[in-house]
C-alpha cells in the first residue's frame, strides 16, 4: 500500500506536469482587452494539482497519512485475478462494439460474466443474455429514438426500424 | 386573495382529464428516464418535446414539465439502488442513499428521497406562486462576480465532504475541474487540452462519462474486492411497517428538508446555477450542522433528504426566470422555453398578463404532479427492491452494460465508452489509496459554469480580483466560502490543542 501511495502520487504529478504543458499551448497570462488567457484556468489547476500530490509525497516520507504508514498489500493474488478478469472482459466487449455492435458485444460478455464468473445455469444464462439487449433496443431505438453502435451487423436491424419506426 | 382566485382558475385548468392524464403520464415516463444511468430530465423534455405538438399548448408545457417532475424524482433510484446517479443533481444522493441500500434499508432510502422530494417540490411551488415576480428581481441582481463566488462556496462545501486527507480533496477538484476545461476555449473558441490529437476531446468531456466511470465501473469493481465477489443482496423488504417507520424517521429531519428547500429554490431561481450546486449545498450544510457529522456517507437518512429536498425545489425555482424573464435556469428549462416560443408563447413579464390562463395552469399543475409524482414513486418502491435482491453476479454484468449504454448515450461517441473506462479504472485505482472522488464529479459539473463566470468578472473589472469582494452579495458569498475554506484547518488546530 505504502509503495503503492507513492508510485500513485508521482503517476499524477507527472500527468499535471502533463496538463501545465498542454494548457500553455494557449495563452496563460492575461491578454490586454481580453482577459485572462485561454491556458490560464487549466494551467493554474493542474499547478493546483501538481502541489497537492507534492503534498501527498511530503507527507509520505514522514509517514503521517494513513495510507503511508499501512502495511498491508494494495492488491492480494485474488483480488488481481478478478481485477484483470472483470477489467479485460469489460475492454473486450467495448473494443468488439466497434465490430459487432452492442446487440452482439452485450449478451457475449453477459454470457462470458453469468457462465464463467457467477457460474449460473445455460438457462439463465440464455435468458438474461437474450432479454438484455431486446429491452435495450426496445428502449433506446424504438422509445427514445437514440440509435446504438451496430457496427458490421447495421444491415440486420432494417426490418425492425421498417417494422417499428 | 387575487392569488388564491387565479390558482383556483389554475387547478381547474390542471384537472382538465386531458391534462390530469398527461400530468400521471409524464410523471410515469420521466420517472423511468430519470431512473436510467445516462438519461436525465433534459433527455426525457428533449425527445418528448415533438410529441406536445398533437396537444394545445397548455397541455403541452404541463406534460413536459410532468416528465421534469418525474425525471428528477427518477434521478434518486439510481442513485440509491445502483450507486450511480441518474443525472448531475443526484450525484449528493449516492453518497448516503448507496450505503442505506447497502444497509438493507433501500426502502427507507427511496421512501426519504420521495418524501423529501415532494416536500422540496411543494415548498418550493408555494413560494413560486407568491413571490414570483419579485424574486426574479433578485435573480437579475446576479452578475458574473456572483455566480463565481456562488461557485466558490459549492466547492468549499466539498473540503467538508472529501474526508480527512485535505491535499487528496483539493486534487480531486482541481482535477475535476481541469477536466471540465477539455474542449474548445469558450472566449476564443480555440481548440484547448486536445490529449494526443483525438478528435472526441473536441467536444469536451461529458459530466456523465466520469460519473458513470467512477460510480458504475470503479463502484462495481471496489464491491466485487471488498466482497470476495460474494456479495451479500439486499435483504430490503417493503412493510406497512417499515414504511411507516422510514416516514417517521424521515418527518425527524424535518428541519434538514426545509433547509433543502429554501436552499435549492433559491439557488435554483439563479440563472445557469440549476439544482446541482444547490443539491451540493444542502448536503454540505446538513453535514456541517449535524450532531453526528461522522455518520454521513454512511447511511444517515438526512444526508438523502437534504439533496433530495434541494434538487427538486430548485426544478421548480429554474422555472422561475424561464417563465418571468425569458432566462433558463437550466438546460431542461432551457429546452422549455424553446418549446413555449414554438408554441407562441413568448416568456417574460407581460407572460403573467396575457397567457394568465396558461401561467396558472402550469403552477397548478407543479402542485398535481408533485403528488402524483409521490404516489407514482411510492407505488413502485417494491418493484426496485426486487432488483436489489437479484443476486450479484447476475446484477453485476447487467450494470456494466447499463454503464456502457448509458456513456454513450449522452454524446453518441465510442471515445466517451473508453474513456468511461479509463476513468472506472484509475477511480478505483485512486479510491483503494483513499482519494475521494465525488468533490471530481461535482467540479466537472460546476467547472463549466465556474470558469466563464470568473473571466467574465475579471473581464469587467480588467484584472482586479477584489471585484469577487466588493459587490455586497458576491463578498458575502465569498467571505462564507472562505469560512467554509478554513474549517478543517480549524478542525485540525483544534484537535491538536486538545491533544496538547
Amino acid at each position: 500500500m505504502r509503495k503503492a501511495e507513492l508510485v500513485m502520487a508521482l503517476c499524477l504529478a507527472a500527468f499535471s506536469a502533463y496538463l501545465m504543458l498542454k494548457s500553455a499551448e494557449l495563452p496563460i497570462g492575461w491578454i490586454p482587452d481580453e482577459g485572462p488567457g485561454g491556458g490560464a484556468f487549466p494551467f493554474w489547476l493542474a499547478a493546483g494539482m501538481f502541489v497537492c500530490c507534492m503534498c501527498v509525497v511530503y507527507r509520505w516520507f514522514r509517514r503521517t497519512s494513513p495510507i503511508s504508514q499501512s502495511t498491508e498489500p494494495y492488491m492480494d493474488k485474488n483480488t488481481q485475478r478478478m481485477f484483470i478478469t472483470i477489467a479485460g472482459s469489460l475492454t473486450v466487449m467495448i473494443g468488439a462494439i466497434h465490430f459487432i455492435g452492442v446487440y452482439f458485444s452485450l449478451p457475449l460478455f453477459l454470457m462470458f460474466y453469468l457462465r464463467f464468473l457467477g457460474r449460473h445455469s445455460w438457462p439463465l444464462v440464455a435468458g438474461v443474455a437474450i432479454t438484455t439487449p431486446i429491452i435495450t433496443f426496445f428502449f433506446f431505438e424504438i422509445a427514445l429514438l437514440k440509435a446504438l453502435p451496430k457496427g458490421f451487423t447495421e444491415p440486420l436491424f432494417y426490418p425492425l426500424y421498417d417494422m417499428f419506426l | 386573495m387575487e392569488i388564491i382566485n387565479l390558482l383556483i382558475g389554475g387547478f381547474v385548468v390542471a384537472f382538465e382529464p386531458l391534462n390530469l392524464g398527461l400530468i400521471i403520464f409524464g410523471c410515469t415516463v420521466g420517472l423511468f428516464i430519470g431512473a436510467m444511468p445516462g438519461l436525465g430530465s433534459v433527455n426525457g423534455v428533449a425527445i418528448l418535446l415533438p410529441m406536445t405538438f398533437l396537444v394545445p399548448p397548455t397541455s403541452a408545457v404541463i406534460f413536459l414539465a410532468a416528465i421534469y417532475y418525474g425525471a428528477m424524482y427518477g434521478g434518486a433510484i439510481s442513485s440509491i439502488m445502483l450507486g450511480i446517479p441518474g443525472a448531475s443533481t443526484a450525484v449528493a444522493t449516492t453518497f448516503d442513499g448507496r450505503p442505506m441500500a447497502l444497509k438493507g434499508e433501500a426502502d427507507k432510502a427511496l421512501i426519504a428521497a420521495a418524501v423529501a422530494s415532494f416536500v422540496g417540490g411543494t415548498i418550493s411551488v408555494v413560494l413560486f406562486t407568491a413571490f414570483a415576480p419579485p424574486l426574479a428581481e433578485v435573480a437579475l441582481a446576479f452578475g458574473p462576480p456572483e455566480e463565481f463566488a456562488l461557485m466558490m462556496l459549492a466547492f468549499a462545501t466539498f473540503i467538508g465532504l472529501g474526508g480527512d486527507d485535505i491535499p487528496k480533496t483539493f486534487f480531486s477538484i482541481f482535477i475535476g475541474l481541469a477536466l471540465s476545461a477539455v474542449g474548445l476555449d469558450i472566449v476564443s473558441g480555440e481548440p484547448r487540452l486536445i490529449f494526443f490529437d483525438i478528435p472526441g476531446f473536441f467536444h469536451g468531456i461529458n459530466f456523465l462519462v466520469l460519473a458513470i466511470g467512477i460510480y458504475g465501473i470503479g463502484e462495481m469493481l471496489w464491491t466485487v474486492e471488498v466482497s470476495k465477489g460474494n456479495v451479500q443482496m439486499s435483504k430490503a423488504t417493503v412493510t406497512v411497517e417499515r414504511t411507516f417507520d422510514a416516514l417517521r424517521k424521515v418527518l425527524g429531519t424535518w428541519k434538514t428538508m426545509f433547509m433543502g428547500s429554501f436552499l435549492g429554490f433559491f439557488v435554483g431561481i439563479l440563472p445557469a446555477a440549476g439544482a446541482t450546486p444547490g443539491a451540493l449545498m444542502a448536503y454540505g450544510i446538513a453535514k456541517s450542522t449535524a450532531k453526528d457529522p461522522d455518520s454521513f456517507g454512511k447511511g444517515n437518512i438526512a444526508g438523502v433528504v437534504a439533496p433530495e429536498s434541494a434538487n427538486n425545489a430548485a426544478s421548480t425555482g429554474s422555472m422561475l426566470p424561464m417563465l418571468t424573464l425569458g432566462i433558463p435556469g437550466s438546460p431542461t428549462t432551457a429546452i422549455l422555453l424553446g418549446g413555449m416560443v414554438i408554441w407562441g408563447l413568448e416568456p417574460g413579464p407581460l407572460l403573467f398578463v396575457e397567457h394568465e390562463e396558461f401561467v396558472w395552469g402550469l403552477i397548478a399543475s407543479l402542485y398535481a404532479a408533485n403528488f402524483f409524482a409521490l404516489l407514482i414513486n411510492i407505488a413502485f418502491i417494491p418493484a426496485f427492491i426486487m432488483v436489489l435482491k437479484m443476486p450479484f453476479t447476475i446484477l453485476a454484468p447487467i450494470i456494466f452494460c447499463l454503464c456502457v449504454v448509458g456513456g454513450y448515450v449522452p454524446t453518441q461517441d465510442m471515445h466517451d465508452v473508453w474513456l468511461m473506462l479509463g476513468f472506472g479504472i484509475v477511480g478505483y485505482l485512486m479510491r483503494k489509496l483513499d482519494y475521494p472522488l465525488a468533490p471530481a464529479v461535482l467540479a466537472i459539473v460546476l467547472g463549466p459554469i465556474a470558469e466563464p463566470a470568473m473571466r467574465q468578472s475579471l473581464i469587467g473589472s480588467h484584472g482586479d480580483i477584489s471585484t469577487f469582494f466588493t459587490r455586497p452579495i458576491s463578498g458575502t458569498i465569498m467571505i462564507c466560502a472562505i469560512g467554509l475554506l478554513l474549517m478543517p484547518v480549524i478542525k485540525i488546530l483544534k484537535n491538536r490543542m486538545q491533544a496538547n
